[in-house]
């Protein structure tokens, strides 16, 4: 083995050391990485996929294409501007079209989903599908005109011209109170339909009081569980945690039992004499009972990366400041509070986030003002079934919450978050 | 080695004849609690037992079946083989091409008089909302249940009295959506029934329904499941509140809570059977159906549950109650004796004005 020259450091084998522990790191980050490629495959499949497919459909527009694919092509060369009403072939096609729908039970969606943009569109399919399937040849466009004079409409013509495309915004604009006027510019829904904005809104600042009041609620009582002896301070984390395992839905029903007008926290106050039989509060159905039930349910989320972060400040510093000087209040304030923000932080950012998508709670005791957003996607998805919409209002919800991560990175920054 | 093969060959012959030998089983949804009950004895039980080979497994998923099913026939695998749904869904379902398209007289018995089903149902049933997937099996309403101990001297009788807060005072409970609710405010404000969907139709008649509500407003606890009004009834929390008749049957006859109904001008409504486009078990679910929505089954259903059966020769079949032995004819909302005002919603109107009317009435709900 000949003796290496230079004075580079060689393993056992003559390699450089250098590129062997290269190379050895190398393979222990691959190691690593199929360790973690079970979790990407899942967290790709099972999630980020699923969303990106239901986020489309807040965009999605084939329907009409699709339905009705030959009225569809024909409608392009209309220009609303100059005609009034399309063409006697764009009346064949779409007479051939609705023939082909009724048949294949395909006409419906068509309706429903102009429906979205027009009342009455839903009704006007229908009753053409039935009528159109009688229709054996010219004059298309007065034979329909004679199933329903709103084919003479040039109102309807240009819903269907707008909405032939593969795109749409028609479920963005719905979402934040706009529509398409007729002649395609973006106007502010008549003011009795504006629902979402305010929605958004109230999520919003309701879900940053429960925010608050969790933190104010959850920092005395971390601060407790973290620095009484282990003995007390376990019992105390029983307390805690004991409500945390508890189903939602009974946690959410306990207060409807103890805040209703007939509830317990009436009757005590009323046998007290604070209050007179016919003047009791009312404490849920409203904005008061989402509040207490969604702080009860949350407060956890803030109490556990508090005490996680506390339990970590050595007592030894309070007594520092205190020897050199301090008030025990400027101690707290400028020695103990500073030292928690990473857990402030991870409180309120989970505290936050999770109650701007709750929909359970307030559903149950939201009552006619204290509903959330969700509760609006719930009932799109599950009862509407306009999912174009309800994906339009989840997509806003999701960048609302990243711009708001975002922020809050800029302001404390996410590094110093700590979770547990 | 030959052994190890002809005993695995054994096994899975044995496997295979298990499999054929296996119950078939027939996924059905319903609604769950009190309602599922009364199918499961008057029509799973006895097809199981008259067909050993199927068995019915029951789905609790109420309204969340219309988004299953929907998910369900977008992936292509459909696992759902029947649904209890409303009306309303059904027209959606129907529209959206989720569910098979029904003919009355092939899949349906008759009745025992020869009557075929499509006479036999009541009229216009079979097509609500001119579709052709929906087989009702009950009427059920909507309508008003009051505490008897609320009110000193008169009691409530009427719908106007719904929305009379000085002759009686306390919290009203109404369902969390438009339906029924501007109904009924037009027809208090004196708009004649025939007319209620024409006004619904322009701005001035949602205005006009809006500010009937306005006068209960502050008074009113918006319900969103059908559990909740009996519940807010017996805690005393409201004095009157619009429920689902079954549910006040059973507070009142069965829980035996101080709650008696107001009838006038309950809302109709009907719940059937769809059958999920591209299920796996067509035939079996044909069978199964056939049986279920014939004369006796729908008529033994009431002995259950008080929600009238959706046939003609049913009506004079509902006898008493199972367990408690009181007469249901009585508790039906199909009763000539209660349905002496009756809403009948038009769902050809709402399939139209659902989505503005749900928007107009949620920020009616947040003003």
């Amino acid at each position: 083995m000949p003796t290496p020259t230079d004075d580079v450091m060689r393993t056992a084998d003559g390699t450089p050391l250098k590129i062997s522990l290269q190379r050895a790191l190398v393979r222990s980050r691959l190691r690593a990485l199929v360790l973690v490629l079970p979790l990407l495959a899942f967290v790709l499949v099972f999630f980020l996929f699923p969303i990106g497919h239901m986020l489309f459909r807040s965009v999605d527009n084939r329907i009409v294409g699709s339905v009705l694919p030959r009225t569809a092509v024909a409608i392009q060369d209309w220009d609303p501007d100059r005609a009034k009403l399309p063409d006697e072939a764009v009346f064949e096609a779409l007479v051939r079209d609705i023939q082909t729908a009724f048949k294949d039970r395909t006409l419906g969606r068509v309706g429903r989903r102009l429906n979205y943009e027009k009342p009455g569109m839903s009704s006007l399919f229908r009753k053409s599908g039935r009528g159109a399937a009688r229709i054996t040849g010219a004059p298309y466009r007065d034979r329909m005109i004679a199933i329903d004079k709103r084919w003479g409409d040039s109102s309807t013509w240009r819903l269907i011209h707008r909405e032939s495309g593969a795109l749409t915004s028609a479920y963005f604009l719905a979402a934040t109170d706009l529509k398409l006027s007729e002649r395609g510019a973006i106007v502010r829904q008549p003011e009795p339909r504006r629902i979402y904005l305010t929605l958004f809104y109230r999520t919003l600042w309701m879900s940053g009081l429960i925010t608050v009041l969790c933190l104010l609620l959850g920092y005395p009582v971390s601060y407790l569980l973290a620095t009484l002896p282990l003995r007390i301070s376990n019992l105390l984390m029983i307390l805690v945690l004991l409500p945390f395992w508890t189903s939602l839905l009974v946690r959410t029903t306990a207060w409807i039992a103890l805040l209703q007008t007939e509830g317990v926290l009436n009757d005590i106050m009323v046998f007290a004499g604070l209050l007179s039989e016919d003047g009791r509060l009312q404490m849920i159905h409203n904005k008061f009972g989402t509040v207490v039930a969604m702080v009860h349910i949350l407060l956890p989320f803030m109490i556990l990366p508090l005490y996680s972060v506390m339990k970590t400040i050595p007592p030894s510093l309070m007594r520092a400041a205190r020897s050199l000087g301090a008030t025990p209040f400027t101690a707290f304030v400028r020695v103990y509070m500073p030292n928690t923000v990473a857990g402030v932080g991870a409180g309120c950012i989970m505290v936050f986030i999770l109650s701007i998508g709750y929909y359970i709670t307030p559903a149950l005791v939201g009552g006619r003002t204290g509903t959330f957003i969700s509760n609006f996607i719930a009932l799109h998805v599950g009862e509407t079934l306009n999912w174009g919409l309800a994906a339009a209002l989840g997509a806003l919800l999701l960048g609302l919450v990243l711009a708001l991560y975002l922020i809050y990175d800029r302001i404390v920054g996410v590094d110093n978050m700590k979770l547990g | 080695m030959k052994r190890v093969w002809s005993s695995l060959a054994m096994v899975a012959a044995l496997a295979l004849a298990a499999g054929s030998a296996q119950a078939q089983n027939l996924n059905v949804v319903s609604w769950g609690g009190a309602y599922t009950a009364s199918q499961q004895q008057a029509y799973h039980d006895p097809y199981m037992a008259a067909n050993p080979g199927v068995k019915i497994v029951n789905h609790d998923l109420g309204s969340g079946a219309l988004a299953k099913l929907r998910a369900e026939v977008e992936s292509g695998k459909v696992t759902l083989d029947l649904i209890d749904m409303t009306a309303a869904d059904a027209i959606i379902a129907c529209d959206e091409g989720l569910v098979e398209p029904i003919e009355p007289d092939t899949w349906l018995a008759a009745a025992p008089d020869g009557t075929p089903a499509s006479k036999d149902f009541f009229a216009g049933t079979l097509t609500v909302g001119g579709t052709n997937c929906f087989i009702p099996q009950i009427v059920y309403s909507t309508t008003f249940g009051y505490r008897t101990d609320a009110f000193k001297g008169k009691q409530p009788s009427s719908l106007l009295d719904v929305f009379d807060l000085k002759a009686f005072p306390g919290k009203r409970a109404l369902e969390k959506r438009p339906n029924n609710n501007m109904e009924w405010a037009l027809i208090a404000d004196g708009v004649p029934a025939k007319d209620v969907y024409k006004m619904l139709s322009t701005d001035e008649g949602v205005a006009r329904a809006f500010a009937k509500l306005d006068t209960i407003k502050d008074q009113v606890i918006w319900w969103t499941k059908g559990a909740q009004p009996p519940q807010l009834l017996a805690d005393g929390e409201v004095v009157i509140a619009s429920a689902y008749n079954g549910r006040l049957f059973s507070a009142i006859v069965e829980k035996k809570q101080p709650i008696a109904i107001v009838w006038d001008w309950q809302a109709f409504d009907l719940d059937g059977w769809v059958v999920p486009k591209g299920g796996k078990n067509l035939a079996a679910v044909k069978k199964y159906v056939r049986f279920a929505t014939d004369t006796q089954r729908l008529a033994d259903q009431a002995k259950y549950i008080s929600y009238g059966p959706a046939r003609h020769s049913s009506a004079g079949l509902v006898g008493k109650h199972a367990k408690l032995g009181v007469d249901m004819k009585p508790h039906m909302p199909t009763s000539p004796e209660n349905s002496k005002t009756v809403l009948i919603s038009d769902y050809v109107w709402w399939a139209d004005h659902q989505a503005e009317l749900n928007d107009k009435f949620n920020a009616w709900l947040a003003k």
